[in-house]
């Protein structure tokens, strides 16, 4: 029973004829619908600024054959609209033939609760959260000149219709609760920003007067910032804290082990399977199977179950993360990394919660056995060039350490680095393994997806800061 | 086909309609309708075809003071007034908001029509990749070149209608015809990927394949077998595709949002020396077949060019009715960001600059998003080459490049070699005495 075709023209019936009747010749492909419904509340300058809610209804229709890739998406949700995507997929087709792998594993993975996180709070009482946060965070410092404070909800239905009639379905529920503090002192503006969220209802992240702790957290970094002194530059040993840090890891080496660019052989990894590519106690996996994370999901996007993919294993480079496609053209197994934005993008590999496992070392030691570098507490953006390996990072908290000791906060720190060598150069793997706190999204190709990160503290023996003080 | 004019207004009328019923003093509504198709290649063969149809129409609605929005793409009338309601529900208990309100209504755009925005040019699928394949081939001809990331063609067609409940009515249709060719080099295994784009709204002004192939081509080589330098002092001359990101981040900081939050470094800068006075910024949205230019805002406030640096100073900042209203000025069309954005050219050729020092470092790539425009702090990854005597000796990759952009805004000297490619565009830059972060 499809409920997402149930009010419209074109029936599951309908739909299935057509579906079957244009992957009859190709390796692969669905009928993929999506049904979303979310809301965006922004507090800004004292005022509620804006209220959004968006419901959006889509179909988007892919066949595959070889390695060619023919899609077709529209809002139109009726039988004529969807005979015209599939002509135009043949078309694409029309030199390829294939044979269909109606092959998919079955999960009853519930992972997260089917329920609708923007009904689940009334209007009024978001309206106060917002407010309150705003007289909160403002209330912490007179310094504090400026609060934007945001709640974003989201109910997303898929249902994946494969040629055969089989239907997949999965309904993800997601939330996100964000904070922003300008603080401004003897002429220096600095901002912090704080944010938690996954796929539960506002209130179970709001449980104990949680919002205060997420205005408190973004108090402390903005006021730590007003503090900073210039970020020196040059090659030195860097300490990351534990948790969202994890997102060095998420960019040196993350994208790099996604199946697309390793079929392709434009990334840096694609010939080091069974090699050594990390130091050793080094542990990375990709989980898509942890209970209400942002990056969890009980499905992928082409209806594959998601799983725990071990990527690195003490150092050893051993899988990759694949769609359907990739894994196909490269004589794997789906790992459940299928993802896409919306109906309105195909499907590519993509990361769901990528995780470093804990180690042995206290953070203490690895400060302690540092002469000079910097311990990195928080990050900003991240950005990689999958083919030179080459990636950055800006630390939103970052300090000094001076002869063991974590002394004098900098601002505005970049890190540079290379993803295959740093992994080399992990020294130390902390016991303090931590998750983020649900509110990464992660960009490629122009497509935004939802996912986590985690890691433990690690020394890195040589990464490049960049600073203004040489 | 896209939908036209009747159809869009008739959406419109549906939702204005429905929100005067429901008790809203005013609305405003835009209604979108597009199609692109997209075709992809990789070594030469062909990888993927993509079409979108989008529709789309986004509603704000206001009691006084009060304002909600909505937006959807299922334009079926049920659900459309399902979305109205609620709207109105949520805006009767949003707060009231002293600054909202619809556009002023002497700013509404009425004139001619004729900046020529919209190319009824339609390519075959069959011709599109032949243009992409004829790209890829001229890169593969280079030997160094050994791999693809994929290349793509992309035709997008769209139309828009705008109304208000102040009876503004208008809209019109665009075009854009987009090719990019990124591939991969490879020698002494050292591995980079580069890339050429063209964007244009009329297909006879897209570059030529056999450009975008040798041009992407010779960008990927020449970053092979790259030297990490040692940390320094040195000034660096940008490339136009990344001296133009200057410009945004400049825009960025003089939009009246955040002039209005007081969270941009150039607050209280309005007639104040920002730039050298060799520096001249304008924003011209009435550039015939240009990219930015446009009739009139997402408000419908009609386009005036804005000239926002005169001689290093600031002029003006980028305005929309919301914001306008606290910081008492007047919307100048700008609620959807800049129009064809670029700087005068500079006075030096581009020869003339590579060779006014002994030691320079051409940056070509930034990678990162390291700019705070609360405080001007700047801080990104980069690539580029070094420029020794006035040559260009060797690549350089994995650095870090830093400063203050109150001191970078000063320290700009332009070539004279501005092109109008993008909506926001600049001539070669050389900017004095950065930090590099290297060894």
């Amino acid at each position: 029973m499809s409920s997402l075709l149930k009010n419209s023209e074109l029936t599951l019936e309908k739909a299935d004829k057509i579906v079957s009747e244009t992957l009859n010749n190709c390796d692969d492909g669905e009928l993929y619908v999506e049904d979303t419904k979310s809301e965006t509340i922004v507090l800004d300058d004292n005022k509620i600024k804006s209220s959004n809610y968006t419901s959006d209804l889509g179909y988007g229709f892919r066949a595959v054959t070889g390695d060619t890739v023919a899609y077709s998406h529209s809002n139109d949700i009726t039988e004529k609209s969807l005979k015209n995507s599939s002509e135009n997929l043949k078309s694409t087709l029309k030199n390829n033939s294939g044979s269909y792998n109606s092959e998919i594993k079955k999960t009853n993975q519930k992972l997260y609760k089917d329920i609708d996180p923007i009904e689940s709070k009334s209007m009024k009482s978001k309206i106060e959260l917002l407010n309150n946060m705003n007289e909160y965070a403002r209330s912490k410092d007179k310094s504090v000149k400026q609060v934007t404070a945001s709640l974003l909800a989201e109910k997303k239905n898929v249902e994946i219709i494969r040629s055969g009639g089989e239907l997949l379905s999965d309904n993800r529920p997601l939330v996100r609760i964000n904070m922003s503090v300008m603080v401004e002192k003897n002429g220096r503006k600095e901002t912090g920003v704080f944010g938690i969220g996954g796929r539960q209802d506002y209130d179970e992240y709001l449980k104990n007067d949680n919002w205060k702790k997420v205005c408190d957290e973004a108090f402390r970094i903005a006021n730590t910032n007003i503090e900073s002194k210039p970020s020196p530059a040059g090659e030195m040993k860097v300490v990351l804290g534990p948790g969202w840090p994890a997102i060095l890891i998420h960019e040196a080496v993350g994208h790099g082990l996604e199946g697309d660019f390793n079929r392709k052989k434009t990334s840096a990894f694609h010939d080091l399977v069974g090699k050594k590519v990390a130091s050793k106690g080094v542990t990375i996996i990709d989980d898509g199977t942890l209970d209400n994370r942002r990056g969890s999901l009980n499905i992928d996007d082409e209806g594959t179950p998601t799983e725990r993919t071990v990527l690195i294993e003490d150092g050893i480079l051993k899988n990759f993360m694949q769609d359907r496609l990739n894994a196909r053209l490269m004589n794997t197994k789906s790992t459940g990394n299928g993802r896409r934005e919306s109906y309105k993008h195909v499907v590519m590999p993509r990361m769901r919660n990528t995780i470093m496992l804990g180690g042995t070392n206290t953070q203490e030691e690895m400060i302690k056995s540092v002469d000079k570098g910097i311990f990195a507490v928080s990050f900003g953006g991240g950005q990689v060039d999958i083919t030179s390996g080459k990636f950055v990072f800006n630390c939103t908290e970052a300090y000094e350490i001076i002869d063991g000791k974590v002394g004098a906060p900098i601002k505005g720190a970049t890190l540079i680095g290379d993803g295959p060598s740093s992994l080399k150069e992990i020294l130390m793997v902390g016991n303090d393994m931590m998750l983020d706190p649900g509110i990464g999204t992660c960009g490629k190709a122009g497509q935004g997806v939802p996912v986590g990160v985690g890691q433990p503290s690690l020394l890195i023996n040589n990464m490049t800061v960049g600073g203004t003080q040489l | 086909m896209i939908k036209d004019q009747d159809y869009l207004k008739k959406i419109a009328d549906i939702c204005l309609s429905r929100s005067k019923k429901q008790g809203s003093t005013d609305a405003s509504i835009m209604v979108q309708s597009s199609i692109s198709e997209n075709v992809n290649v990789r070594n030469k063969k062909l990888d993927g075809s993509e079409r979108s149809e989008n529709l789309g129409v986004v509603l704000t609605t206001y009691l006084g003071k009060r304002k909600s929005s909505i937006a959807s793409s299922n334009l079926k009338e049920n659900n459309l007034n399902e979305l109205v309601d609620r709207c109105i529900e949520t805006m009767k208990i949003t707060p009231e908001d002293e600054y909202n309100s619809l556009p002023d209504k002497d700013l509404h755009f009425s004139g001619l029509k004729d900046l020529e925005l919209f190319d009824e040019t339609h390519l075959s699928n069959e011709d599109k990749i032949n243009y992409i394949k004829e790209a890829e081939d001229e890169a593969f001809s280079n030997n160094k070149i050994v791999n693809t990331n994929g290349s793509g063609f992309g035709e997008n067609k769209s139309n828009f209608l705008l109304a208000n409940s102040n009876g503004f009515v208008d809209g019109y249709k665009t075009s854009q015809f987009t090719a990019y060719c990124e591939v991969v080099s490879k020698s002494n295994g050292s591995m980079e990927r580069d890339y050429e784009y063209t964007s244009k709204r009329f297909y006879s002004d897209i570059l030529k394949p056999k450009e975008l192939g040798s041009i992407a081509a010779d960008h990927a080589v020449k970053k092979l077998n790259p030297k990490k330098i040692k940390s320094e002092k040195i000034s660096l001359i940008f490339d136009k595709r990344i001296s133009k990101n200057f410009l945004s981040i400049f825009a960025n900081a003089i939009s009246s949002s955040a002039i209005a939050k007081g969270t941009t470094f150039l607050k209280d800068k309005l007639n104040q020396k920002v730039f050298n006075s060799e520096i001249n910024i304008l924003d011209h949205g009435d550039i015939k077949k240009a990219n930015g230019s446009r009739y009139f805002d997402s408000e419908g406030i009609g386009i005036i060019n804005l000239d926002l640096i005169k001689n290093g100073i600031l002029q003006d900042y980028l305005i929309d009715t919301y914001n306008g209203k606290k910081i008492n000025r007047k919307s100048n069309g700008r609620a959807s960001g800049t129009t064809n954005l670029y700087f005068e050219n500079g006075s030096k050729t581009f020869n003339e600059l590579i060779k006014s020092e002994n030691k320079l470092l051409y940056i070509k790539e930034t990678i990162g998003h390291g700019t705070n425009i609360i405080n001007g702090d700047y801080s990104v990854g980069a690539s580029g080459i070094m420029i020794e005597n006035g040559e260009f000796s060797y690549p350089v990759s994995e650095i870090t490049i830093a400063g203050n952009l109150n001191n970078i805004f000063q320290n700009i000297t332009l070539a004279d070699d501005l092109e109008f490619n993008y909506s926001t565009n600049s001539p070669t830059m050389h900017v004095e005495g950065m930090i590099v972060g290297g060894k």
